[in-house]
């Protein structure tokens, strides 16, 4: 569990960043961070595996204060993967660069083998095992950036903005692979501009600004709610702005899927003929 | 004569040991806007790099084929001359960035290009104004916001008055309201100056309403290439996997449940609503 009390932090130039942030997350949630450029969303994210420490107020992982252990410690329970994957390859083989942290953890050379297999193959990235990441495109850098996390299997795993550089498959690929990891109990974590890809994985959003949580509840009602959402630099999904255009009409405005925009569609008119 | 003509165009990086694009035969025409779309790795980005010179000139390997852009041969011009008529603006802007204040950022090319100071001071002051940051014409471009640094690199790109300007996914970084402002900023240059736009985009859903030209490419070849309402809708678009963007997918799906919508496909959430309007009255 994650639990953070009225936390603020400022950086070293004087940038206030988080004024005040509360929020809970416990075991197994799927939460999207979402909020405008420069809301504190990555400095906030950064607090839960100890890169940053609060300035003021409490940030606690399974009850341990994090300004208590080694970020070393924390990531072994606590994955990152950062927005820019070149802030964190540096080995010179994507095989090597997954194996990095297993060897740091001090597993065995026979899970290590093991692991780094797994993780290859459950990105995608098994034709580049002996590759350089840096003759890679910036979204296979970004998957195996994601492997090397993967690898030593955290119980909470933090990713900010996935899916930026990502084709249409490949987030496709990426949405499986949360389901797949909530299925475990994971706790996911995303930060994230993607509307269209939260309105499809539909996990509990908390929306960010100037520092703080400004909203907090399921994506269906938090991206149905356009004046929140302004307030955030957000736009809603496509499908739901095309509902809010036709609200007058008695339809639901709490639409973010494709099929329930369907099924709302067909009942109404059906409704009509009756 | 098309802005934009390339001839059977492969070409293979340096080191590369098969073609990043092979056979491209593209017709780009005055005042369009072209979205270039397609999965990871096939081939968009070094597609645009042939525009404007850096492929040959600066990426060297292996050209086959032609480029002619207003009618210049790309390979036998340099970079510094093509950028009067070609302009690229990049995904992060702070690969382009560098200068103290933004308005230094903005003139930078056209002191280089050796232009008066008057006219210089004309261009800048309406790059600025066009992209909606004059006000912000003092301050360093290191200090602002990531959409604010995209509405830079544009100005930068647009002080140049090229014919045309080619965005490689400008707004990845940027919160959506500040993507939404950017692609309106570039629609507008598009309708009101006539600029041709071509603009490299995986996400559909933001920009397929702009387009009246989308080009598909998957694994270096061109698979689609014509009007964005009928590629959208096709068939080989949804297996290609590019993204179709959810108010034209949601028509497909209705129209397969028999409801009778207009034969104007939607490519955005507005037309859609007006269209379902329609039905929802009658």
């Amino acid at each position: 569990m994650i639990e953070v009390e009225n936390v603020y932090f400022t950086y070293p130039n004087g940038v206030e960043a988080l004024k005040g942030a509360s929020l809970k997350i416990k075991n197994g949630d799927f939460v999207a961070i979402m909020g405008e450029n420069g809301a504190g969303k990555t400095t906030l994210v950064k607090h839960f595996n100890g890169l940053l420490k609060a300035t003021r107020g409490t940030v606690l992982i399974d009850g341990v204060d994090t300004t208590k252990v080694s970020v070393a410690k924390l990531a072994r329970k606590v994955g990152f993967v950062f927005q820019n994957p070149d802030s964190q390859l540096f080995s010179e083989t994507v095989e090597q660069e997954i194996a990095f942290g297993l060897k740091n953890f001090g597993f065995k050379e026979k899970t290590i083998k093991s692991r780094v297999t797994w993780a290859l193959k459950l990105l995608d990235l098994a034709q580049y095992r002996k590759t350089s990441p840096f003759m890679l495109s910036g979204g296979e850098r970004k998957r195996v950036a994601l492997a090397s996390v993967l690898a030593w299997n955290p119980k909470i795993l933090i990713l900010d903005e996935p899916t930026i550089g990502q084709d249409h498959r490949q987030k496709e690929k990426l949405l499986q692979f949360i389901l797949q990891m909530k299925t475990q109990r994971k706790t996911i974590i995303i930060v994230t501009h993607d509307v269209e890809f939260v309105a499809e994985c539909n996990p509990r959003v908390l929306l960010m600004r100037q520092g703080k949580i400004t909203a907090d509840g399921e994506a269906r009602k938090v991206l149905t709610n356009p004046e929140i959402l302004i307030q955030a630099s957000i736009v809603p999904p496509q499908i739901t702005q095309i509902f809010l255009r036709l609200s007058d009409f008695g339809l639901p405005k709490e639409v973010i899927d494709i099929y329930e925009a369907r099924e709302e569609l067909l009942n109404f008119l059906e409704r009509k003929v009756k | 004569m098309s802005i934009i003509e390339t001839k059977n165009l492969t070409y293979t990086y340096p080191g590369g040991t098969k073609p990043s694009i092979k056979d491209v035969s593209i017709k780009i025409e005055k005042g369009e806007f072209v979205l270039i779309t397609g999965p990871s790795g096939c081939g968009k980005t070094t597609l645009c790099r042939c525009f404007n010179a850096l492929i040959p000139n600066f990426y060297q390997g292996e050209l086959e084929g032609e480029v002619t852009v207003i009618g210049l041969k790309v390979a036998e011009h340099q970079i510094y001359e093509m950028a009067k008529h070609v302009g690229l603006v990049f995904q992060n802007p702070e690969n382009q960035l560098f200068a103290l204040s933004v308005e230094k950022d903005v003139a930078f090319g056209l002191e280089n290009l050796g232009v008066p100071r008057e006219e210089m001071r004309k261009r800048v002051d309406s790059a600025l104004n066009l992209t909606g940051i004059y006000d912000l014409r003092e301050r360093a471009p290191h200090e602002l916001s990531g959409g604010q640094q995209q509405r830079v690199a544009i100005a930068s790109v647009l002080a140049m008055q090229p014919e045309v300007i080619v965005l490689d996914e400008p707004t990845s970084f940027l919160d959506p309201l500040g993507a939404k402002r950017i692609f309106e900023v570039i629609y507008d240059l598009n309708r009101k100056l006539g600029v041709t736009v071509v603009l490299v985009e995986h996400r559909l859903d933001l920009t397929a309403k702009y387009a009246n030209h989308i080009v598909i490419m998957d694994d270096g070849r061109i698979v689609l290439d014509g009007e964005p309402r009928k590629i959208l809708s096709s068939e080989e678009a949804r297996l290609i996997g590019v993204g179709i963007p959810k108010p034209t997918r949601l028509y497909q799906i209705l129209q397969k449940d028999r409801v009778s919508l207009s034969n104007t496909i939607p490519l955005s959430s507005d037309e859609m609503a007006t269209m379902l309007r329609e039905v929802l009255k009658s």
